[in-house]
């Protein structure tokens, strides 16, 4: 049974939540990918306001496909996190809390979201026109010129997710394979 | 022989195909596949497996029903052109024909433009998903067919090329390939499919596994020795635990297809090139 949660998350939400959890995600989540989080490390390395607050925030590793009309947005399904990996450590210390993306993400991600108490969930990869229905808004924030890669503002309802590194250091990749390898 | 009298196609026509190629392959999944996906769910043992095989089986038939991309990564243009040595193409120029075609698909189709000019330093998108990656054959004939992968960077960028030694031999390439895909682990969007390339040289057997790519999924190498190869694969492959989005089951692949070439006496290249399970590839001939 999925558990609801909505955004920002508190802390009281993450320490709740372990891997293997099946939640349904309500709020504003951000996207960012590669050249957007590039952009981010370098304000954040000048000392420089972002364009988004972080405190509480989820970021989705998405470039989600053009809206066609009438629709908030395109197929918007998760990219490979683990390119996001050499940034995520400073955004969490910059407030970021939850990240979504799919795939593997390294020891030094793992151990910053334990230390900064955050939480690291996967979508559905390559079901992109499904996820795209749970986006009931999306506004470019920041970033314009990235065409994809641009930040945006989503408002999703019922995002189904799959909490993949929890706080306490559990990882439901590894959980999986040991379960289900046969040597 | 006498002098053959070339078949003409206008270059405005293999651009208005390419156009509704592009469209179709992304939103349009064969049926092939559906019924693959089906197959494994069957057998799947873990539940949460058959679950993330259930939502995407439902994604795909949405993504043809409403016409949208099944992903969202409507990737690199990669187009195979087997093109007719009696066919004579007038009104443009073929290149030109292929990137005009992929411009207006992509556009039309609103699909996702994921192409940088320049990949090291200014990485400035193109926003209309050219150039595409072209690679033509002349054949024999006065047919054009076009044959497009509409290829996603995840599995992409989970693919590798071995130069092995003769020696190396089948357990050689089975511990490559599966090694391949169990470090790739839940990256590529598994369940994956796996294509193969034994033999050629250094830049042969990357291309030999992206043709094995474009494959009817599931399909058999017509030589018995590599289709018993691609079974092997298969089986070892599923065996790895990784299962559908890495959360753990016994499917991690949906198929493994092998392509070989000759190749020469000291070497032995193996390339493994990942698709995901969307897997958007389809061909046209004019």
């Amino acid at each position: 049974m999925a558990k609801r949660i909505t955004t920002p998350l508190d802390d009281e939400t993450i320490a709740g939540l372990k891997a293997g959890d099946q939640v349904l995600l309500t709020g504003v989540v951000y996207t960012a990918r590669d050249a957007a989080h590039k952009r981010l490390i370098a304000l954040i390395n000048e000392g420089k306001e972002l364009p988004i607050d972080l405190q509480g925030q989820v970021i989705y590793y998405v470039g989600p496909a053009p809206a066609k009309p009438g629709d908030p947005i395109g197929s918007a399904g998760p990219t490979t996190s683990m390119r996001m990996d050499p940034y995520a450590p400073t955004l969490m210390e910059h407030g970021m809390k939850g990240m979504i993306g799919k795939g593997m993400r390294s020891k030094e991600v793992r151990d910053a979201i334990a230390r900064h108490r955050a939480v690291y969930f996967a979508a559905v990869g390559g079901a992109a026109a499904l996820i795209a229905k749970r986006i009931k808004s999306a506004e470019v924030v920041a970033y314009e010129d990235l065409g994809p890669e641009a930040i945006r503002r989503l408002y999703v309802d019922d995002l189904p997710l799959f909490v993949i590194d929890d706080m306490y250091g559990s990882d439901l990749y590894e959980q999986g394979v040991a379960k289900y390898r046969k040597d | 022989m006498g002098c053959t009298k070339p078949r003409v196609i206008q270059a405005a026509d293999i651009a208005d195909s390419m156009e509704k190629l592009c469209i179709s392959t992304c939103c349009n999944l064969p049926d092939e596949n559906l019924k693959r996906i089906e197959a494994f769910a069957a057998t799947e043992e873990s539940e949460v497996g058959r679950q993330v095989l259930d939502m995407i089986l439902e994604n795909h038939r949405l993504a043809a029903r409403e016409q949208r991309p099944a992903c969202q990564d409507t990737g690199l243009a990669v187009v195979f052109l087997e093109l007719g040595q009696d066919v004579r193409i007038e009104g443009g120029d073929l290149v030109a024909a292929i990137n005009e075609g992929v411009r207006r698909g992509y556009e039309k189709g609103y699909l996702r433009k994921s192409v940088v000019d320049d990949p090291l330093f200014e990485r400035k998108n193109t926003r209309d998903n050219t150039p595409a990656i072209i690679h033509t054959s002349i054949v024999a004939g006065d047919k054009l067919k076009i044959t497009l992968a509409a290829k996603g960077g995840g599995a992409e960028n989970m693919s590798a090329v071995a130069m092995m030694i003769p020696a190396a031999g089948v357990e050689g390439v089975r511990k490559f390939v599966v090694e391949q895909v169990r470090k790739a682990g839940s990256n590529p969007c598994p369940p994956v499919v796996v294509g193969v390339g034994i033999g050629g040289n250094f830049e042969v057997a990357p291309l030999l596994a992206k043709k094995a790519l474009v494959r009817p999924m599931g399909s058999k190498n017509p030589n018995p020795a590599y289709a018993a190869l691609e079974d092997e694969l298969l089986e070892a492959i599923n065996k790895l635990g990784i299962g559908p989005q890495g959360l753990g089951g016994s499917t991690t692949a949906l198929a493994v297809h092998v392509e070989y070439a000759p190749c020469h006496i000291a070497s032995m290249p193996v390339a493994v090139n990942l698709n995901c399970h969307v897997s958007p590839h389809q061909s046209i001939t004019l």
